[in-house]
């Protein structure tokens, strides 16, 4: 009898602590959200920053990194073209200048100065 | 002394096995470090998996952000159907990490900073973006080649860009992990030697030697963002790629 109260209480007791950590839980997180909010970006300046400048090496070294790429290929398949056809000079030429455009189409793509979905 | 910043690549012979053509097919340091790298993935992952708890301990919370990350990463650029490819592109993101980051011990050897490693990687996916693109649209693949709204009379030149540009994709994919791993490393070794080389100059060149030490640690710190940050743009690219081969033209 005594056991099934005191095991009922402690359940409800379970429950409500339960509520209160949710509660507070939430307290929590909106204090949190605040404080981001106050915060804003130009006061915790250096680990946006830092942030920024990380992707931004990233992205600079993507971009460069496709443009090179690009234009490789393009000199590489006319130079292939030439050795095969025997069409030297020109193969390699337009391949090169065609090669660049690609290089620069990806640059663009990738950058989102285009649009990425074509359609098709 | 002289530190030679390139010796650090050098692939040695451990274990000569068969000699094919006149090439000898060994087993390297390379592939050493890359047996290394997939035993502790998978033993850290089948450890960190084994207890299945609700509330997860320190390796089991590593295994769920690192799955929360890749899935979180497929499913922003290739959609849900991308999830498809999720056991590929958890095991590349994995794989590369890994090497990435066992090549920053000192001593280790960075399979990553080979170029032949990273290009088997980027031809990989390259290879499996036809296949799955030519098998699941069959030819509707091509429309990825022809932009529409493009005049007729311009649209060779531009099928040719489009296709050299799909081509030298694994190029720029290989070529920007191999060259970020090998330029970091080498710059790391050459400024370590400045340490050894100014030490070398008595007192003065203690205070010297100050320098090029803190720009090491530096350095090194930003070697474990950018090992961390290849990556993931690595992972990330073949997600695009692989949208490309899900939906060709949306």
């Amino acid at each position: 009898m005594n056991d099934g109260t005191r095991d009922n209480g402690d359940r409800s007791k379970a429950r409500t602590d339960e509520a209160a950590l949710s509660a507070r839980l939430q307290r929590l997180g909106e204090g949190l959200g605040q404080a981001r909010g106050r915060a804003g970006p130009p006061s915790d300046g250096p680990g946006v920053d830092r942030a920024a400048t990380a992707s931004g090496y990233a992205r600079g070294f993507r971009l460069s990194s496709e443009l090179v790429a690009g234009v490789l290929v393009g000199a590489g398949l006319g130079w292939l073209i030439d050795r095969l056809l025997g069409t030297s000079p020109w193969g390699l030429i337009v391949l090169l200048l065609l090669g660049f455009a690609a290089g620069v189409l990806t640059v663009m793509r990738s950058a989102g100065v285009i649009p990425e979905n074509r359609q098709g | 002394m002289t530190v030679d910043p390139i010796h650090q690549f050098q692939i040695n012979n451990l274990v000569p096995i068969i000699t094919i053509g006149g090439h000898q097919i060994a087993f390297t340091n390379s592939a050493m470090f890359m047996l290394i790298i997939v035993v502790g993935v998978t033993a850290l992952l089948v450890a960190a998996t084994a207890p299945r708890a609700v509330v997860p301990g320190r390796l089991q919370s590593i295994a769920e952000v690192s799955y929360e990350f890749v899935a979180n990463t497929v499913r922003s650029s290739a959609g849900e159907e991308g999830m498809k490819f999720f056991p590929f592109v958890f095991t590349l993101f994995m794989f590369v990490l890994a090497a990435n980051l066992i090549g920053l011990i000192p001593y280790s050897f960075t399979v990553t900073s080979q170029l032949i490693v990273t290009a088997s990687l980027a031809l990989l996916v390259f290879f499996i973006v036809v296949f799955y693109g030519f098998w699941r649209n069959g030819l509707h693949f091509l429309n990825l080649f022809v932009p529409k709204g493009v005049p007729v009379y311009i649209l060779p030149a531009i099928v040719v860009i489009e296709v050299l540009s799909f081509v030298s994709r694994p190029v720029s994919h290989s070529v920007r992990l191999f060259a970020n791993m090998l330029a970091g490393h080498i710059t790391l070794q050459v400024f370590a030697g400045f340490i050894i080389m100014l030490a070398g100059f008595g007192v003065v060149g203690w205070f010297g030697a100050a320098l090029p030490l803190l720009l090491v640690i530096m350095l090194t710190a930003l070697e474990f963002l950018v090992a961390f940050l290849q990556a993931y743009v690595f992972a990330i690219l073949t997600c695009i790629y692989l949208n490309d081969a899900i939906h060709p033209g949306h």
